[in-house]
């Protein structure tokens, strides 16, 4: 087809902390495909459903839509931001932030990075921020998520190191998955854990969370705990172990100490008093217990059940009890492993760029190790004061102590909890910085100063993946449009204040001319290499050179090693003052928001499986809103019976903090009085118009910021809420199929509408790639009463429904419009786009009309029509399980109608006759279901 | 004893409907006398249209043939004009010089042309469109001539319009008003019509006022000018702008006229008991009306009480349009243009062709406009005529009686 002869560039995923390895092919500086790199040791060549379709979301027509690609400034909140050039902008940020550190010292600027960062990337702003600026005012979206695992490991191993690795998902006897939906949150560690269960049937699966996850629904053991009260299982669970002798003494006395105090302790919790804390039943606690000690060796995987909570270091710590109490740990198929969120969160915690952590696993609070870093880094000293974790810098700011926010590869307008404050912070700061890769997000609209980073395919350096593993990232193309690496702006911000000389530059030690000598990410990764000696990360064994030649490499790998470390603490030696590993006494205490009578139900937010974080890239695939494809609220079936709501209605979330109007989803995986949204659901996708005229914040207006006191991470997994009916009678549903270089700009013109109703939602639908070039926007909207004309219309053009050929239905005095617009496809009319105002019944049927394009001569003018009935018969593709080979739900239970064979054969017949589950496989999980839901089998219990 | 004596001036529609109703309920009450200016027995000059366009024969639309006037006994004379009546004597007489007696006397003269008072409106060639006569003169030109001009884009003039390109000609309609049926379609109607017309190969100058018919040289019509200073050429013009009630006997022996002949809810003329009138010539409540279907309302009011019976009042009719042009549906009834007071519901569908409005008063469907689809016409037309509340299925309306029904497959 094309001359220019195609590349490969071995790079990693930039999603979960999986850290696969990925294989980019491109033509010139276009990425045209992606595959799993099958020498890579975290993934084998295997990727799931967001990893495989990386190169979609790179596709030119969705990158010039979407991607920030000049910087923008603004001098003036009265005013909107122009494009300037990079000079403009970079002085324009560090003049004003030199004049803020002068007026109000350091402590009054905050920057708030991101576990998406590159190693390099972090290095290079945790220099700028501890070492040039002088505050500890450095935070990132790690705090989200994994910072009450590192304080879990220090309190407890020592050191901040996952000890286990991913070979051990084959080798343990019992796996024990508590506080993670890893079928969802990281797919191909799951596809192992399936190979393994295969491999081994005597494997006991045991799976903790509050929803019967589609990784609950494979376990051998579930226990559905109520929300926060994993403590009161864990010590419930040393209890039996206890009382059943399975603990390992020997183990306990040579490498452990405090236990007998935790022993002390564990005395109040019984089984049948943990049981009732948790709302499960004894023998299945007892029986956990004697899996965990007695069918060992035993892995525990864990992730955000543990870590978002205002107890997760002591969460962690309990679980690490066990561990170390049964001596399942620094051996083959044993250990606390926590699955990491962010591809990088590791790398940040290594390079210590957070507020409370120092180069390489150094502590702050440690005088000798903040030497070793100013000696390092070549200046006098670095600041003793803890810096303001994320919470607390937004709130900081939003008090005015914060007076300068740079923000750098996240989104906090979606991702913090409470955004009414988080917003009153980005209001209230005289400087916003916002370092993007992508314009579409939240927070880009309160930046004065908006600077266009690189990104996935562009990017240059090194990540760290859960199990510990440093893995290369490789540019395949050139940065689009004046897109810079995080690495070079931050080195580029600390050189321009170096070159102003402000009176507070700390004094360097002789010798050092600037801090910032760097010209590669490996020159700043050399430096990183350095301040790890001696420690227990030590990679000075390790090169780019090394990674290029022997592929990733698990730290430690000291000087002179030949090869990385897979597992820690084999020897039961710990990095601790006495070698010991620390047991950790965790008490119990419920959720920090209590539930009430006014706020009767706990909401918990989670993944979804084929999105990621803040939707920013994910969301501009069409496919992948295919598995669930609009946003909504999860109850359990009765809780929607008790309160007259059928599944599908609108209904209103409201915490302490703010409100969320939603369609509320009847679903039994969620427990009574329990409500879940998807993390993913921001302002971008969900809003509508607060009371006070403010857009709605997505699912973060909802969240408690509450922290933990130790590891600083809010609970994001519990607030109260109350959830009421809401009447809006008068709505809109509308879709669109449009020109695949559309959509993504329609999308963002029409986000300035969603605040104009009192509920609205805005996604995509599509299958990319397109061989009509096309995409869909979906966009819906209800209220009190009709919107007037002019609003309508604005809508209507923007989605091509504007023109003279349109069908049209208008009874303005009753608020009904309905609009349609159909265009000939071959000898079929097809529907391109609709608009239903009013009553929006009809989108039932209309909707599967335009999305699975079937043919629409036959209605005619009834295409407006009003009422859910439609006036032709619709049969209907139905929803999406299979992303990858686009196998819809109503296929699946066809052909396991047929199965007669087991499970298994039944799995393997549709995967054979419908390719389902044989790519990617992340839908594999969903498919048991189906098969348990409709096989005899299945429906005989 | 002796029978009464009913004499009905005016062979046509309503005239004759009206005997036809007379006859049902009170078979042998009259001696009928029946005087015709047209040599016909009564015809449906609804159906001249489909006749010039070659649809249908003369035959086919006689309503009445002799041998039914026969068989009733009534005493019919064809092509004879009643041109007095000596209303002491109650005597009628013809231009021949007929006469007849009558106890009773019913006017149905109904309406006449009206012609353009323009230099050249009586050259040859200019004929009005009105009955069989200038029917067979149009089917005659169009046999040996090519360019046709229609003065009037209502009702007649579009089925003139349309005959006679369908028998060859080229035909140019000319409205004055800014859109086709006008009096029966709202703007966006008349635009689509215009639109489908235009394309089946009719030519139109909208908003075009004629100044002059010009005649050739043999003295027969050549072209058609106009105050803008266009001119276009015609072998034929067609006058169709308008119809007036034809009140000419009745002003002469002094009946109260205006804008026809004023009648009573009975049908009976306001200054003479005796004497009824029907049909275009009538004015009832301030309307003559020129369909079809209030006319047989009013003749069978009328039968009623020549009947003495005595009981049965007309009370105005509301009346629907359609227009008879093959392969074109259209209908409007009520108050299709609506206003201030009112609310519309509207259906528009380009790509079939089709237009819907519905105005709505207080709950009551109160005039509809149809074009492209007329399927629910008569529904509407019903609505319209009971007045009954849509307040429960306003929302299905304009889609039928009820929702359709059936699922969703998924």
């Amino acid at each position: 087809m094309t001359s220019v002869p195609s590349k490969i560039t071995k790079a990693t995923c930039p999603y979960c902390g999986t850290g696969c390895g990925v294989l980019i092919e491109s033509r010139g500086n276009d990425i045209v495909n992606v595959q799993g790199d099958p020498d890579h040791p975290a993934n084998f060549g295997r990727l799931c459903t967001k990893g495989s379709t990386l190169h979609l979301t790179a596709a030119a027509h969705i990158q010039k839509q979407t991607r920030l690609l000049t910087p923008q400034l603004r001098r003036h909140r009265s005013q909107s931001r122009q494009e300037v050039n990079w000079d403009a902008a970079m002085d324009f940020a560090v003049e004003k932030l030199i004049d803020i550190v002068a007026q109000h010292g350091p402590d009054a600027v905050g920057f708030y990075g991101s576990g998406q960062l590159l190693t390099e990337d972090y290095y290079a702003l945790n220099k700028v921020v501890k070492g040039l600026i002088g505050t500890n005012n450095i935070d990132t979206n790690s705090r989200l998520c994994m910072s009450s695992a590192v304080a879990g490991y220090k309190a407890t191993l020592g050191v901040d190191a996952p000890p286990a690795c991913y070979e051990d998902l084959g080798l343990a006897q019992t796996l024990f998955i508590t506080g993670a939906n890893t079928a969802y949150a990281h797919p191909i560690l799951f596809r192992r854990i399936e190979d393994a269960r295969r491999a081994n049937p005597s494997m006991k699966l045991i799976v903790v969370d509050p929803r019967k996850t589609e990784t609950a629904e494979m376990a051998d053991l579930y226990l559905p705990i109520q929300p926060g009260t994993d403590v009161a299982l864990f010590n419930g669970m040393l209890h039996v172990l206890l009382k059943e002798s399975l603990i390992d003494q020997a183990y306990i006395e040579q490498h452990t100490q405090g236990f007998a105090e935790l022993q002390a302790m564990v005395e109040q919790f019984p089984p049948e008093v943990s049981a009732r804390l948790c709302g499960i039943p004894v023998a299945d606690l007892v029986q956990a217990a004697r899996y965990f000690g007695g069918h060992t060796p035993t892995l525990s995987l864990y992730c955000q059940g543990l870590n978002q909570s205002s107890r997760g270091t002591d969460k962690n710590a309990a679980l690490i009890n066990l561990h170390l109490a049964t001596g399942q740990i620094g051996r083959p198929g044993a250990g606390p492993f926590s699955l990491t969120g962010q591809p990088n969160a590791m790398g940040g915690r290594e390079v210590g760029g957070m507020a409370n952590l120092l180069s390489a696993h150094r502590d702050l609070s440690n005088a000798q190790h903040r030497e070793e870093v100013a000696a390092l880094w070549g200046v006098d000293q670095v600041p003793a004061r803890p810096g303001k974790t994320a919470v607390e810098m937004f709130e900081a700011a939003a008090r005015g102590e914060i007076k300068a926010l740079w923000i750098a590869c996240t989104n906090p307008a979606q991702s913090l909890p409470d955004q009414a404050t988080v917003r009153r912070a980005l209001q209230a700061a005289e400087l916003v910085v916002v370092q993007e890769a992508f314009a579409t997000t939240a927070t880009c609209e309160f930046a004065d100063v908006l600077l266009p980073a690189t990104t996935w395919g562009e990017k240059d350096g090194t990540v760290t993946n859960s199990e510990r593993r440093i893995s290369r990232v490789r540019p395949a193309i050139a940065p689009a449009g004046q897109a810079r690496n995080d690495w070079a702006i931050f080195t580029d911000l600390g050189r321009r204040i170096e070159a102003r000389q402000p009176s507070w530059l700390p004094p360097y030690r002789p010798g050092t001319s600037t801090l910032f000598p760097y010209d590669t990410p490996e020159s700043i990764w050399n430096e990183h290499r350095e301040s790890t000696r001696g420690q227990d990360l030590d990679i000075t064994g390790l090169s780019y050179a090394t990674l290029e030649q022997a592929g990733p490499q698990q730290w430690p790998m000291p000087d002179g090693a030949a090869t990385g470390q897979s597992r820690l603490y084999m020897d039961g030696r710990f990095p601790t003052v006495d070698g010991r590993a620390k047991f950790y006494p965790a008490q119990y205490h419920p959720p920090a928001e209590r539930i009430s009578d006014l706020y009767p139900f706990s909401f918990n937010t989670g993944r979804l499986r084929d999105q990621w974080h803040g939707m920013s890239r994910t969301g501009s695939l069409g496919r992948l809103f295919g598995h669930v494809s609009e946003p909504c609220v999860e109850l359990n079936p009765n809780d929607l019976a008790a309160m007259g709501i059928s599944s599908g209605a609108l209904v209103q979330v409201s915490s302490r903090r703010g409100t969320v109007i939603a369609p509320a989803q009847a679903n039994d995986t969620i427990q009574p009085r329990h409500a879940y949204m998807a993390m993913h659901w921001g302002q971008e996708c969900l809003s509508g118009r607060q009371p006070n005229g403010e857009p709605i914040a997505g699912v973060n207006a909802l969240t408690n910021p509450a922290f933990c006191p130790s590891s600083k991470q809010p609970e994001l997994k519990h607030s109260a809420v109350q959830v009421t009916p809401v009447e809006l009678p008068w709505g809109i549903v509308a879709a669109a199929w449009m020109r695949q270089e559309q959509a993504m700009t329609v999308r963002e013109r029409l986000k300035p509408f969603m605040a104009q109703f009192a509920f609205a939602s805005c996604v995509p639908f599509g299958r990319e790639p397109s061989d009509q070039q096309e995409a869909g926007i979906l966009f819906r909207a209800a209220d009190t009463a009709a919107c007037n004309d002019t609003l309508l219309q604005a809508i209507e053009s923007i989605l091509g429904l504007g023109g003279v050929d349109s069908l049209v239905y208008q009874d303005r005095s009753h608020g009904q419009r309905r609009v349609m617009r159909r265009t000939r496809q071959g000898e079929h009319l097809h529907l391109q786009a609709f608009l239903l105002a009013g009553d929006t019944d009809a989108a039932s049927w209309l909707k599967p009309l335009l999305q699975d394009h079937l043919p629409v001569d036959t209605y005619g003018p009834a295409l407006v029509a009003p009422g859910a009935q439609p006036p032709v018969p619709v049969v209907q593709k139905g929803r999406q399980v299979c992303a990858c080979f686009n196998v819809s739900e109503p296929d699946i239970i066809q052909v396991v109608g047929d199965g007669s064979g087991s499970p298994d054969d039944t799995l393997s017949q549709l995967q054979a006759q419908l390719k389902c589950g044989t790519n990617c496989g992340s839908c594999v999980p969903e498919l048991r279901k189906i098969i348990k839901l409709h096989t005899r089998e299945g429906a005989t219990h | 004893m002796k029978k009464m004596k009913l004499v009905l001036v005016g062979n046509g529609m309503a005239g004759v409907r009206t005997i036809e109703e007379l006859l049902k309920v009170a078979p042998d009450l009259y001696d009928i006398t029946v005087f015709g200016a047209e040599p016909h027995p009564n015809y449906n000059r609804i159906l001249l249209s489909p006749v010039l366009a070659g649809e249908q024969t003369l035959d086919e639309i006689i309503l009445n043939p002799m041998e039914w006037y026969a068989r009733h006994g009534i005493q019919l004379h064809a092509g004879k004009k009643v041109i007095s009546v000596d209303r002491t004597r109650r005597q009628v007489v013809a231009d021949d010089g007929t006469t007849a007696h009558y106890d009773r006397l019913l006017f149905a003269t109904g309406s006449t042309p009206f012609i353009l008072p323009v230099p050249g409106k009586d050259l040859e060639g200019v004929i009005a469109y009105r009955d069989i006569a200038d029917t067979q003169a149009m089917i005659e030109t169009a046999r040996h001539h090519k360019h046709a001009v229609v003065i009037g884009g209502g009702l007649l003039g579009l089925e003139a319009a349309n005959g006679l390109m369908l028998r060859g000609m080229d035909v140019t309609v000319v409205h004055i008003a800014p859109w086709l049926l006008d009096r029966q379609l709202d703007e966006a109607a008349g635009k689509l019509l215009q639109q489908t017309l235009e394309a089946r190969g009719l030519r139109f100058l909208i908003g075009a006022q004629t100044e002059e018919l010009i005649a050739g040289p043999n003295g027969r019509v050549q072209s058609v000018r106009f105050k803008d200073g266009r001119e276009v050429t015609a072998d034929l013009v067609v006058m169709a702008a308008g119809i007036r009630p034809n009140t000419e006997l009745a002003q002469q022996i002094g009946l109260r006229c205006d804008r026809g002949i004023l009648v009573t809810d009975t049908m009976q003329t306001i200054t003479d008991p005796r004497i009824y009138a029907v049909g275009e010539c009538a004015n009832h409540r301030g309307i003559a009306y020129g369909l079809v279907a209030p006319l047989y309302e009013q003749g069978r009011v009328c039968a009623n009480h020549l009947a003495m019976f005595g009981i049965g009042r007309y009370q105005g009719s509301q009346t629907s349009t359609k227009l008879k042009v093959t392969g074109i549906d259209l209908f409007s009834a009520g108050d299709f243009m609506g206003g201030d007071q009112t609310e519309e519901v509207l259906l528009s569908d380009p790509i079939s062709g089709i237009y819907k409005k519905l105005v709505i008063r207080e709950d009551k469907l109160v005039g509809a406009c149809l074009y492209g689809d007329t399927s629910l016409g008569s529904y509407y037309f019903d609505l319209i005529r009971e007045g009954r509340s849509i307040k429960e299925h306003r929302s299905h309306l304009m889609f039928g009686r009820a929702p359709a029904k059936c699922e969703v497959l998924a």
